[in-house]
């Protein structure tokens, strides 16, 4: 029988209004104001008014060009050569600065470039800086996404057995979650330090000093690697968690009736198990994704975004501009840009691990 | 199509035994029910034939093999279990092709064999359909059909109607029956239903407590119950036991006496009891006809056709009418009750005190040890 309590719409309104307003203030309004911010010259604190600049600020930072240089020509249009016998090239400043021919390429700054035919081509951004933060948290996430979901996979499946102190290795892999990351990031700080780090003892102990000692945060090349490494290892136990609750959920009588049919180990886990988790892999595929994009304490506890922005990343960005410049306007784009590519991507996941029937 | 022989079969966990030494044959091609209450060790047993349980002691033969350590593929047995079991996520044509597609077997043998079973079935229609997509009924018929695919020696089937309403239970216990007829296969059947075990099978394996009680034909144990478990357990309403003490033992008959029965006099020649004997005396509700409508607890008999005769009085504290028969529960004098089944509509009701005539050559007599005395 439901009481007037339970049926009543103030009363329900009453108990999820404080969530709902917390939501409100601090998720939904900062969300509004971000899309409305991004529009804007809006600093964090500014004499001059705010204007509406249309699409500037996603121009400012998505702007990209692909240049082919011509080589220099004399007044007869021969190719004019250096001392080697290579062709002359212009400067790429000569273009992109206050160059009246190439307006599309002002204020641009190279990017990457390559040799097409035998011309020099250069792929020019706006904002290298954010392209390069784009390109780090995509390999942050295709490397940590199936990496991560399948180390986690992996430990559920073996913590998933009654054995005795099962319960002791579950509670181990499972530490790293519930220690905050800006602790871990500092510990691991000193696990990749380059001249005592744990890491470089390690390895020199087991290689009798034959490996280098490398600088594990400080080279360009190591450094997101590094950062990958040791969110994996963080995160892993969550998700091993998820898994192990989706392991739980299939009926152990399908065990039991592939047993009867002969299957071996890799058959039950090929015709039983993985289609039992299929709802559970889409959910840790999309978690993963999602917090994988948001990459920020590690970088902001142990680089900075260096060295030489190979560890710049979106969000990183997005706090840098927001606060470190005071680029409100600048921040709010980078926010909004990150919040589409997630949601288009958690989109296509989802299509592509639908339920065909 | 195999015999399978158990042979002192025990299973212990740690230090508790579930099975105690069980003892059964079952013939080549016999429907054998294994029926029990629950936690009498019957699914432990069935599942321990199966292989998905170790056998702690015993030997477990099925066809010529010992198959004690074989793993379950290797036993030549198919199970089908109570959640049905099929993969949810394959169509019907896989689920029933399984085991063929774990075995590798060539795709022409797996058509044929699915073909086959989905005839025996009539579920041909149903086939790229997905278990979601099915009926409870349906469903269990997919199961079924994958046992069938394998063509086993032996069928074992661990409670296998239980999930189903009432009415698809009848129809698919018919199907059962008809299914065996067909196959000719071994099977062996649990249930904690009897009235699955009475219908279903040749032979049947009453358990309690992991230990045999009584092993025969659904009749056998109908009729003549081994003891006072088995005679309680089967038949619905249960026998009624009453406690009596011999009264004297002739060369045709027993002269039982108590404070519900008065005295009754079994024809039963060499009964293997002695006057001043306590017993228990099994009357089957149905085997209790009204003596007389008219008389009264206590009123002087008259006019009725089995006037003479032992009768039983009590007076009626519940009516059941089934349409059919007419279920009565009566208090006795000594305060325990009794139930009978009476033929049709009876006008009985609550309150009323009730004669009733006892069928003496079809009781049954049991010692105070619990076995019957034949």
């Amino acid at each position: 029988m439901a009481s007037k309590f339970t049926r009543s719409n103030r009363v329900g309104w009453l108990m999820a209004g404080p969530a709902a307003l917390l939501i409100a203030v601090f998720v939904v309004l900062p969300f509004i104001f971000a899309i409305g911010l991004s529009f804007t010259n809006q600093r964090l604190i500014s004499p001059n008014p705010t204007e509406f600049v249309g699409l500037a600020n996603y121009e400012q930072l998505l702007g990209i060009g692909v240049l082919t240089l011509e080589p220099e020509r004399d007044a007869a249009g021969a190719v004019l050569r250096d001392a080697d016998g290579a062709p002359k090239y212009p400067t790429l400043r000569s273009v992109t600065r206050n160059n009246p021919d190439f307006p599309q390429f002002a204020g641009m700054r190279e990017w990457f470039s390559f040799q097409l035919g035998e011309h020099p081509t250069y792929v020019l951004a706006r904002d290298v800086v954010f392209m390069k933060a784009i390109v780090n948290t995509f390999i942050f996430v295709i490397v940590v996404a199936p990496v991560q979901a399948g180390l986690a996979l992996g430990l559920a499946l073996l913590i998933n057995q009654r054995l005795k102190g099962i319960n002791l290795f579950r509670a181990i892999y499972f530490m790293p979650v519930v220690v905050s990351i800006v602790v871990v990031s500092l510990l691991w700080r000193f696990i990749y330090d380059g001249s005592s780090g744990l890491l470089n003892n390690l390895l020199a102990a087991l290689s009798f000093g034959a490996l280098p000692r490398i600088d594990w945060l400080g080279e360009p090349s190591t450094a997101l690697g590094a950062i990958i490494a040791m969110s994996i290892w963080q995160a892993v136990g969550f998700h091993m968690v998820i898994w192990l609750s989706g392991l739980q959920t299939i009926s152990p009588t399908l065990y039991e009736a592939a047993a009867i049919e002969g299957s071996s180990k890799w058959q039950v886990f090929r015709y039983v198990t993985w289609p039992g988790l299929r709802n559970t892999a889409v959910l840790i595929l999309i978690v993963i994704t999602m917090q994988a994009f948001a990459l920020f304490s590690q970088i902001d506890v142990m680089t900075g975004g260096g060295p030489l922005d190979s560890t710049q990343t979106i969000v990183f960005q997005a706090v840098e501009r927001g606060y470190g410049k005071q680029d409100i306007s600048g921040g709010s784009t980078i926010s909004v840009i990150l919040f589409v590519i997630v949601f288009s991507i958690s989109l296509i996941q989802r299509y592509l691990t639908r339920e065909k029937q | 199509m195999a015999r399978v022989s158990l042979d002192g079969i025990r299973k212990v966990y740690g230090s508790t035994e579930v099975i105690k030494g069980v003892d059964i044959d079952i013939a080549d091609g016999e429907f054998c029910v294994f029926v029990g209450p629950s936690g009498c060790g019957k699914s432990t047993l069935l599942r321990m034939i199966a292989g998905l349980e170790d056998i702690s002691g015993g030997t477990l033969t099925i066809g010529e093999r010992v198959v004690n350590d074989l793993p379950p593929k290797d036993r030549s047995i198919a199970m089908v279990f109570q959640s049905y079991a099929i993969f949810p996520h394959m169509t019907v044509r896989e689920n029933l092709a399984f085991g063929l597609t774990i075995a590798k077997a060539p795709k022409a043998e797996k058509d044929a064999k699915v073909a086959e079973a989905a005839r025996i079935l009539k579920m041909e229609h149903l086939l790229e359909r997905r278990p979601s997509q099915l009926s409870g009924g349906q469903r269990q018929r997919v199961a079924i059909g994958r046992a069938i695919v394998r063509h086993p020696g032996v069928f074992l089937f661990d409670e296998p109607l239980s999930n189903l309403d009432a009415a698809l239970r009848v129809d698919m216990r018919m199907e059962l029956a008809k299914l065996h007829a067909d196959l000719g296969a071994t099977m062996i059947y649990v249930t904690h239903d009897q009235v699955e075990a009475m219908t279903l099978a040749d032979k049947i394996v009453v358990l309690d407590a992991g230990v045999v009680q009584q092993i025969g034909s659904p009749l056998d144990l109908y009729h003549r119950p081994a003891n006072l478990f088995v005679a309680g357990f089967i038949g619905s309403p249960k026998m009624n036991l009453l406690k009596a003490r011999v009264e004297g033992v002739d060369a045709t008959s027993v002269k039982l006496a108590s404070a519900d029965l008065g005295t009754l006099v079994l024809p039963r020649a060499n009964a293997g009891v002695s006057r001043g004997d306590e017993v228990t005396v099994g009357l089957r509700p149905h085997h209790l006809a009204t003596a007389s409508r008219e008389q009264r607890v206590g009123s002087q008999p008259t006019g009725d056709q089995r006037t003479g005769e032992q009768q039983i009085g009590g007076t009626v504290k519940l009516v059941e009418r089934l349409g059919n028969e007419t279920l009565a529960a009566l208090t006795l004098a000594s305060g325990q009750q009794l139930i009978a089944a009476l033929p049709g509509d009876v006008d009985v009701s609550i309150g009323e005190a009730l004669r009733l005539a006892p069928q003496p050559e079809r009781a049954s007599l049991f010692l105070s040890s619990g076995a019957a005395v034949n």
